[in-house]
């Protein structure tokens, strides 16, 4: 194996650990409300510009921008779930699908006709330069980000499984009415979900940004990362989305090192085809 | 049932069929003349993807692919074999029809949120190789014949032409939707839709059905891909395969009313109008803004109408059949 293989690999990883941080938001509201938010891909591309913006207006940096994007983006989940999701979600399917696809839109074009068009970036050098590990050259911003993005998911996974709040919950997720019965206020706690997945991706956006272009229409580039990560971990599944993520980081840089860049995002959904087709419940989903 | 509706839809029906034969004779310029054929263009559309969206409630939104085999099969034939554009037709449906069964044969078996999602990125998938397939002209796409050989080539530089043939294919389509809802087919689906589970008991083979509604929805969108592309003479990934061709499918069905027979034709003639004249108004910088027009719209159907707009005014009408049903019970229907 050679030494620029490795770099790639390393790449990828780090690369897959953000997946992995945005796609488990998605992964948390389709398990707590079998809800898609087809959205999810635009509050990433918010969380970006938060961070443009951030660097814009206060020539900050991510110790800034990561808790300030979080916030809007929590607070930005919160008014969706209470103007929108919470209404679309005892409707037919149709009308959950449409109510996030509206929001999509919405979003990405109030961006676009906000900002416009054009590619932006942050300064190269706003998150130190490049490391060396023996071999291995690594970027300090995506260093950053995949150890960032691996310990909010892993945060994330652990309030799930391991806090009070996470058990009510997951009682919600189980059955809202029996929850209900024992004094936990559903609404409450899928408000919070909403809170918590958004929050996620307004750090995961914050954390992209420093490595990769900020355009309006980045969102939907990431959401379909996010959908493909969210099925091939199995849905409703945080470990899931950690494995498929960082599987998805590996396959898309091998293979853009490999047989080039325009091939990654092919190779990525023929592999989300192909895991429909042999795996639906995905690699950590019950059947 | 069915005869005591017949006295208030007949004439209803007439009505429009009379407006729409008439609407090119009467707005002669070649805006409206356009904007006519344009919006009898996205009904086919949204009436092919309203078999499986609505009537069946599988929300396809990668219905590009298959709007993209027709317009790809209609030019590539023109492009390679010098055949008019239209002769592709036959190549883009059975392209079409072939890609529904790989989507939906493992999908449809599964809950109908990994159909939505099967659908969308196997659309996407295609857009990307076809960007990369010089044979389909990659990103830069295929042309039509730039000047018209014979008739057969369809090319014609006034719009009505094409909204008479438009008009007669979404007769077509909406008449192959009508019987199909009131074939045995019509109901299975429409109990899949509202109880998967409940018709499975009853013996209904659900992902049969479903597949063949798909299999359907395909081939027809993949007309209005050919029609598109034989009136435009061009096509490349992002106008053919877009997921904004998705979209606004599965948008105009749902304004107008999904599942019902004239909810996309209704949802087209509000939605199209509005995107070319906010176009037209706004320039170039107008597109962003419609979008998000389009957005905040698709966002209070969801809230406040799942339904559609055709929705309420069906309840209604049902709702004023009813006592002359329980008079007499229907019979056999």
């Amino acid at each position: 194996m050679s030494l620029t293989l490795v770099q790639v690999i390393a790449g990828g990883l780090l690369l897959g650990a953000v997946y992995a941080l945005f796609s488990s938001g998605l992964t948390l509201i389709w398990g707590m409300m079998n809800v898609i938010n087809f959205a999810h891909g635009d509050f990433v591309m918010l969380g970006m510009y938060v961070a443009f913006l951030v660097w814009t207006l206060m020539g900050a940096g991510p110790a800034a921008a990561v808790p300030i994007a979080a916030l809007v983006l929590a607070t930005l989940g919160i008014v969706c779930y209470f103007a929108l999701i919470r209404h679309v979600m005892r409707g037919p399917m149709l009308a959950q699908i449409l109510g996030t696809f509206g929001l999509a839109l919405l979003l990405r074009y109030s961006a676009l006709w906000y900002f416009g068009a054009n590619f932006r970036t942050l300064p190269e050098n706003l998150v130190g330069g490049t490391l060396q590990f023996g071999t291995i050259r690594i970027e300090s911003s995506r260093l950053l980000a995949g150890v960032v993005a691996l310990l909010v998911t892993a945060g994330l996974h652990l309030i799930l499984t391991r806090t009070a709040l996470g058990s009510r919950m997951l009682a919600v997720a189980e059955d809202a009415a029996a929850a209900e019965l024992m004094g936990i206020r559903p609404d409450r706690m899928q408000a919070t979900a909403w809170a918590l997945a958004a929050g996620a991706t307004g750090i995961a956006g914050a954390l992209i940004a420093n490595f990769f272009y900020v355009a309006p229409t980045v969102g939907e580039t990431l959401g379909l990362v996010a959908f493909v990560t969210v099925a091939l971990g199995g849905f409703g599944s945080v470990p899931g989305a950690l494995v498929a993520g960082l599987l998805i980081g590996v396959v898309e840089s091998v293979s853009a090192y490999a047989i080039g860049a325009v091939y990654k995002d092919i190779v990525v959904y023929a592999l989300f085809v192909l895991a429909l087709w042999l795996r639906p419940q995905g690699l950590l989903g019950k059947a | 049932m069915k005869r005591m509706v017949w006295p208030m839809v007949v004439p209803a029906i007439a009505l429009a069929l009379a407006v729409a034969l008439a609407y090119p004779l009467v707005l002669t310029t070649p805006f409206q003349q356009r904007l006519g054929a344009l919006v009898l263009l996205y009904a086919i559309g949204a009436s092919a993807w309203n078999i499986v969206g609505g009537y069946a409630g599988q929300i396809s939104v990668g219905h590009a692919v298959f709007f993209g085999c027709g317009a790809y099969g209609a030019l590539a034939s023109y492009q390679h074999l010098g055949l008019p554009p239209i002769a592709g037709l036959p190549i883009g449906v059975a392209v079409s029809v072939l890609i529904a069964a790989i989507i939906g044969v493992p999908t449809l078996r599964l809950s109908g949120h990994y159909f939505s999602m099967a659908t969308i990125a196997v659309a996407e998938l295609v857009r990307l190789v076809v960007s990369d397939t010089e044979w389909l002209g990659g990103a830069q796409g295929l042309s039509g014949p730039p000047v018209p050989r014979t008739v057969l080539d369809l090319s014609f530089i006034s719009a009505v032409p094409y909204y008479y043939l438009f008009l007669a294919v979404l007769a077509a389509v909406l008449a192959v939707t009508w019987q199909m809802e009131r074939s045995r087919i019509g109901f299975y689906l429409r109990a899949i839709r509202d109880s998967e589970r409940a018709a499975r008991s009853l013996g209904v083979a659900a992902p049969r059905y479903k597949l063949c509604a798909f299999m359907l929805s395909a081939a027809l969108t993949a007309v209005a891909g050919a029609l598109y592309a034989v009136m435009f003479g061009f096509i490349d990934p992002e106008s053919g395969l877009g997921i904004l061709i998705s979209v606004k499918m599965l948008i105009m069905a749902a304004l107008g009313g999904a599942g019902l027979l004239f909810g996309p034709l209704v949802g087209a003639a509000i939605l199209v109008p509005l995107e070319e004249i906010s176009n037209n108004l706004l320039g170039g910088n107008g597109a962003g803004l419609t979008f998000v027009v389009y957005g905040a719209i698709i966002v209070v159907i969801a809230r406040f109408q799942p339904g559609g707009i055709l929705g309420p005014i069906t309840v209604l009408l049902r709702r004023h059949q009813a006592p002359q049903r329980a008079a007499s019970p229907p019979v056999g229907a």
